[in-house]
């Protein structure tokens, strides 16, 4: 059987992996918990964030959590409520539950958003790359630090 | 194989111990009540098609010819995947009684008249209890489903099982995480404005974590009908169900 998702990935995603390993093997030990380095070396955008959490086919949030959006109907209830997320979770923690939340809870629902590598059957137009890019994942992350109650 | 004898189990304990819900139980009334009344039912549409389509000489023979009535049908259904020199689906029964007896060719996967045949065969056991086959062979096809269901796929590298078995009940956006019991296929879906096969239902799932669709009629696809059908064994068909 064909395994699309281990076939040989172009370039980009190649880079993505090998920026996620050299970020998940080079925190510091007292870390283990957090991604304290932004992915792109620079502040993420909060009102783009918000625009990716709430879009239901590029951050997919909403699908499973619910959060400050009252503009937003029918909100997942199969993950903690977004509301108080920044004042829950550092901004390095919540970075590594995006990047990769499966280092935390191996069988958990969330998805690694960084994560291109050791996948299954990915369909052909997702082969090969993250869910949210580098940029996108430090948008969200400083959207999700202002929600603070 | 564990969980599959437990499934099993599940059939012959008393209801009390018997946590599993058909979609029916889990949707609302207005969609139950679409489905109880068979002139609001979309699906009988299918099932009347089906019996004109059972007299029709198609290559010429009729599934009458050999088979008798639709009628004579009744249980077959339930019990399905079975295993004939390979593990079959109805709708792969179907179309091997074609090109085998009747001398016609096969027809697609989803076309209409495939839908309406297998709609008016598993009508005939609606309300029987799902009697998964006896057939040994099975138990390795079962295995191998229950193994994908439980098998991470596609970018966002989520399992069946991991919606269906461990979240049921709670919601996905606004919508319910049934079980994922097959206990009324082919359903009409209210999402789709159609009639859809259960591999129609197991593809959608797949794309909807961004994996490559098994194809259909697929060893994977009759394994996780195979292993599903023996999860919701003893519950009662209800073919044709309206979903959501």
């Amino acid at each position: 059987m064909p395994k699309p998702g281990s076939a040989p990935s172009p370039a980009p995603s190649l880079a993505s992996a090998v920026a996620l390993a050299v970020l998940l093997t080079t925190q510091p030990a007292a870390a283990q918990d957090a991604l304290p380095d932004s992915l792109t070396g620079t502040k993420g955008d909060p009102a783009r964030g918000r625009a990716i959490v709430a879009d239901r086919r590029r951050g997919l949030c909403l699908l499973c959590h619910s959060g400050p959006f009252p503009e937003e109907r029918f909100q997942g209830t199969l993950a903690p409520d977004l509301s108080g997320a920044g004042a829950r979770l550092s901004e390095g923690q919540l970075r590594l539950r995006i990047v990769d939340a499966r280092r935390l809870v191996p069988d958990t629902i969330m998805p690694s958003y960084f994560k291109v590598e050791g996948l299954t059957r990915v369909a052909p137009a997702f082969q090969g790359k993250p869910v949210l890019s580098a940029a996108e994942i430090e948008d969200v992350v400083a959207f999700l630090t202002t929600l603070r109650d | 194989m564990r969980r599959l004898a437990l499934a099993l189990a599940l059939v012959v304990l008393p209801a009390e111990a018997d946590d599993r819900r058909s979609g029916f139980d889990v949707m609302g009334p207005d969609t139950q009540a679409m489905q109880q009344d068979d002139t609001a039912n979309p699906g009988i549409l299918w099932v009347r098609d089906g019996e004109a389509l059972w007299t029709r000489a198609d290559g010429g023979k009729s599934c009458a010819a050999c088979h008798g009535a639709v009628e004579s049908m009744r249980g077959a259904a339930a019990r399905y995947p079975v295993f004939d020199g390979a593990p079959l689906s109805l709708e792969q029964r179907i179309n091997r009684c074609r090109t085998t007896h009747q001398g016609a060719t096969p027809l697609a996967y989803e076309s209409q008249e495939l839908l309406a045949l297998t709609a008016v065969v598993a009508h005939q056991s609606r309300g029987l209890p799902i009697t998964p086959d006896a057939d040994p062979h099975l138990g390795a096809v079962r295995a191998e489903g229950e193994r994908l269901f439980r098998q991470r796929q596609g970018q966002l590298d989520l399992a069946c099982s991991q919606c269906h078995d461990d979240n049921a009940g709670k919601r996905l956006a606004g919508n319910l995480i049934p079980q994922g019991h097959p206990t009324g296929y082919p359903v009409y879906r209210l999402e789709w404005q159609g009639m859809g096969s259960l591999q129609r239902r197991l593809r959608n799932c797949q794309g909807a974590v961004r994996a490559e669709p098994y194809a259909y009629g697929s060893a994977e696809l009759v394994a996780l009908e195979a292993y599903l059908m023996a999860r919701a064994g003893g519950m009662p068909l209800e073919t044709p169900a309206v979903r959501p």
